[in-house]
C-alpha cells in the first residue's frame, strides 16, 4: 500500500500555494454595482429589428432552427413592394444562436447588447413589431456587424483585470 | 480460538440508488449500486433522464440549423462538438475549408480541450473530497478561456461558432494578444496546480491504485480519450487519423501505465501542456484570407453518407450523417465519448468502497448531455 513516509511535505507545499492566493486580487466582481464590459459580439436575449430595412423576405424565419420568428407580409401594388404587416419573435423559444442575423441579406436584424431582460410572464417574451426596434434601452450588438462592434466599449478580460489591479497596488 | 474470518461482520447485500440528482453524478446519472456494507459489489448505470432526441431533431432541421444543437450535446466542450459535426458535413458535401479558418478551428479546439480539462481535474478533485480550493482555481482559469470564446462568438456556453466551410466570423483584432496572455498565464497555472496537488499525500492515497482499468478492457470496450490513454492505450485521433491541419503541429500523446485514477488525472494535466504547445505553434502561423468557404445557407449535399471523427477533450467523438440530397440530414448519429467511456465503469468500481466509487466516476469525466443526447 501507499507509504506515508513524507507525510506533511506535500500538503505543506499545497498550503503555500493557497496562502499565496490570500494576497492576490480576487477575480470576482461585485456584480450589480461593479459591471464588467461584456463582449462586443454578445448575443443578448433579444432581437433588434429595423422596419425600414426589412423587405419581408423571411430568410430569417427560414434560418431559425426553432421556428421562433413569424413574419406576415402583404403585397403593396401601389409601390410595387411587400409590406411587413407582422413581425413576431417568441424569445421564449429563441436559443440565441444568431443564425437569423447571419442570414439577413439586408442588415435589418441584429442581436441585442443588453442581457438583463428577464420577464415575469411567458406572454411578455413574445415581442412584436415596433417593440423590436432599436432604442437606447435596446442597443444592437456587434454580432456579425463589425461596424457596430468597433463603436462598442472594449470587453473586460479577466486576465487583464488582474494585471491592472496589480499595477495599482 | 476464533479466526479472523469468523470475526468479520457480514451484512446482507442491499441496493442503494445514487442520483439522478446527486451532486457527484455530474448531471442526471443514476447508479443502482449493490452494496455489502460499504463495499461496492455491483453497479448498474441508469440513464436517459436528459434524453432530448437530438439525433431525431437533426432530421427536422437544416444542416446549418443543427449546429446550435450540437453545442448542447457536450455542453462542457461545445466547440469540439461544432467542429466534429461541421467536418462530417464537409466530408459529405466535399467542401474545402480556407486555411485561416482551419487555424482558427484548431486554436478553438485546443482552447476547448484546456477549458474541459480544467473542469475535469477540478471536479474530480472535488469528488475526491478536496472540496472547493482546486475546483475554484480550475474554474477561474476556465473563465479566462471562456472570455476568449465570448470575444469571438458572443456567448459563454453555447458558442455556435463553427460553420460548414469555416467559422462564422473572423477573430477580432484584440483576440491574438489576449490569447498570448492566456497561454502564458495557463502555463504558470498548470505548474502551480501541480505544486498544489502533485505530492499531496491525501490525493496520492485516494487516487493511486484506485479504480484500475486494464488495457485489454479499455480496448475491448472501445474506451477512448484520456481514460484509455491512462491505461496505456496510445491512441489519439489527431495522430492516428489526422483531420483539419493537426499533421502540421508537433505534440506528444501522454500515456499512463497503471490506468488508475491518478494516471487519468496526470494524463489530463499533461494533455493541457501539449495543448498549450499546439497553441504556441499555431498562433504565429495564422495566415490571412477568408474564414468561410462559399457555402449556401441551405446546403444540399449529394446523396450518400459520411462519418467524421475528432479527438474531443473526452475522447473520440464521431458524427455519422446520411444525406438524401435534401436540405436536412436523412439520418444523423452521434458517437458519443461519454456513453462509451461509461461502459467500463462497472469493471472499475467492483470491490471498492462507496467513497472510491465517487472518485472513480469523477475521473472518467462525463457529461450527461452527451450520454443521453
Amino acid at each position: 500500500m501507499f507509504k506515508f513516509e513524507r507525510f506533511g511535505l506535500g500538503i505543506f507545499k499545497g498550503m503555500t500555494v493557497t496562502i499565496r492566493h490570500l494576497f492576490r486580487h480576487p477575480t470576482v466582481s461585485q456584480y450589480p454595482e461593479q459591471r464588467l464590459n461584456i463582449s462586443r459580439r454578445t448575443r443578448g436575449n433579444e432581437l433588434i429589428w429595423s422596419r425600414e430595412r426589412c423587405t419581408g423576405c423571411a430568410t430569417c424565419a427560414k434560418a431559425c432552427p426553432q421556428g421562433a420568428i413569424e413574419i406576415v407580409t402583404a403585397a403593396n401594388t401601389a409601390e410595387n413592394k411587400y409590406n411587413v404587416t407582422k413581425y413576431r419573435v417568441d424569445t421564449g423559444y429563441c436559443i440565441q444562436c444568431g443564425l437569423c442575423v447571419e442570414a439577413c441579406p439586408y442588415d435589418a436584424l441584429f442581436m441585442g447588447f443588453s442581457f438583463e431582460r428577464a420577464k415575469y410572464r411567458r406572454a411578455d417574451l413574445v415581442q412584436e413589431d415596433d417593440a423590436l426596434a432599436e432604442s437606447p434601452e435596446r442597443p444592437a450588438s456587434g454580432y456579425f456587424h463589425p461596424d457596430i462592434a468597433a463603436k462598442l466599449p472594449e470587453q473586460t478580460l479577466l486576465v487583464d483585470k488582474i494585471t491592472e489591479k496589480r499595477k495599482k497596488q | 480460538m476464533t479466526t479472523t474470518e469468523e470475526l468479520t461482520l457480514h451484512t446482507e447485500p442491499f441496493v442503494l440508488n445514487f442520483g439522478p440528482v446527486h451532486p457527484s453524478t455530474h448531471g442526471v446519472f443514476r447508479m443502482r449500486c449493490t452494496l455489502d456494507g460499504e463495499v461496492v459489489l455491483d453497479i448498474e448505470p441508469v440513464f436517459g433522464y436528459l434524453h432530448r432526441g437530438v439525433e431525431k431533431l437533426a432530421e427536422e432541421r437544416t444542416y446549418t440549423g443543427f449546429i446550435p444543437l450540437t453545442d448542447r450535446l457536450d455542453y462542457i466542450s461545445p466547440m469540439s462538438n461544432n467542429l466534429g459535426y461541421c467536418l462530417a458535413v464537409e466530408k459529405l458535401a466535399g467542401i474545402k475549408v480556407p486555411e485561416r479558418a482551419e487555424y482558427i478551428r484548431v486554436i478553438m479546439a485546443e482552447l476547448q480541450r484546456l477549458a474541459n480539462h480544467c473542469i475535469a481535474v477540478g471536479s474530480m478533485l472535488n469528488d475526491a473530497g478536496a472540496y472547493y480550493t482546486p475546483f475554484m482555481y480550475a474554474f477561474r482559469e476556465r473563465e479566462k478561456i471562456i472570455d476568449l470564446f465570448d470575444m469571438v462568438s458572443g456567448q459563454r456556453l453555447t458558442y455556435n461558432y463553427m460553420r460548414i466551410g469555416g467559422v462564422s466570423q473572423d477573430i477580432p483584432a484584440e483576440f491574438l494578444p489576449a490569447l498570448k496572455k492566456i497561454i502564458s498565464r495557463l502555463k504558470k497555472w498548470v505548474e502551480e496546480y501541480e505544486v498544489l496537488l502533485k505530492q499531496n499525500e491525501i490525493l496520492l492515497a485516494r487516487a493511486k491504485g484506485v479504480g484500475i482499468l486494464a488495457k485489454e478492457i479499455a480496448v475491448n470496450c472501445g474506451i477512448s480519450g484520456p481514460v484509455a490513454r491512462a491505461s496505456g492505450v496510445k491512441r489519439d485521433v489527431r495522430k492516428d487519423d489526422p483531420y483539419s491541419i493537426y499533421d502540421r503541429f508537433q505534440f506528444d500523446i501522454p500515456t499512463g501505465e497503471a490506468g488508475d485514477c491518478y494516471d487519468r488525472y496526470r494524463v489530463r494535466i499533461e494533455e493541457m501542456r501539449q495543448s498549450l504547445r499546439i497553441l504556441e505553434q499555431a498562433v504565429p502561423q495564422i495566415p490571412g484570407g477568408a474564414v468561410k468557404a462559399d457555402v449556401p445557407h441551405l446546403i444540399r449535399p449529394p446523396a450518400g453518407d459520411a462519418y467524421a471523427h475528432i479527438e474531443s477533450p473526452k475522447g473520440e467523438l464521431g458524427y455519422y450523417l446520411v444525406s438524401d440530397n435534401s436540405i436536412a440530414p436523412y439520418r444523423c448519429h452521434v458517437r458519443p465519448t461519454s456513453l462509451i467511456n461509461l461502459t467500463a465503469l462497472r469493471e472499475m468500481v467492483k470491490g471498492w468502497k462507496v467513497a472510491d466509487l465517487i472518485l472513480i466516476f469523477g475521473s472518467i469525466d462525463i457529461t450527461m448531455g452527451e450520454v443521453d443526447r
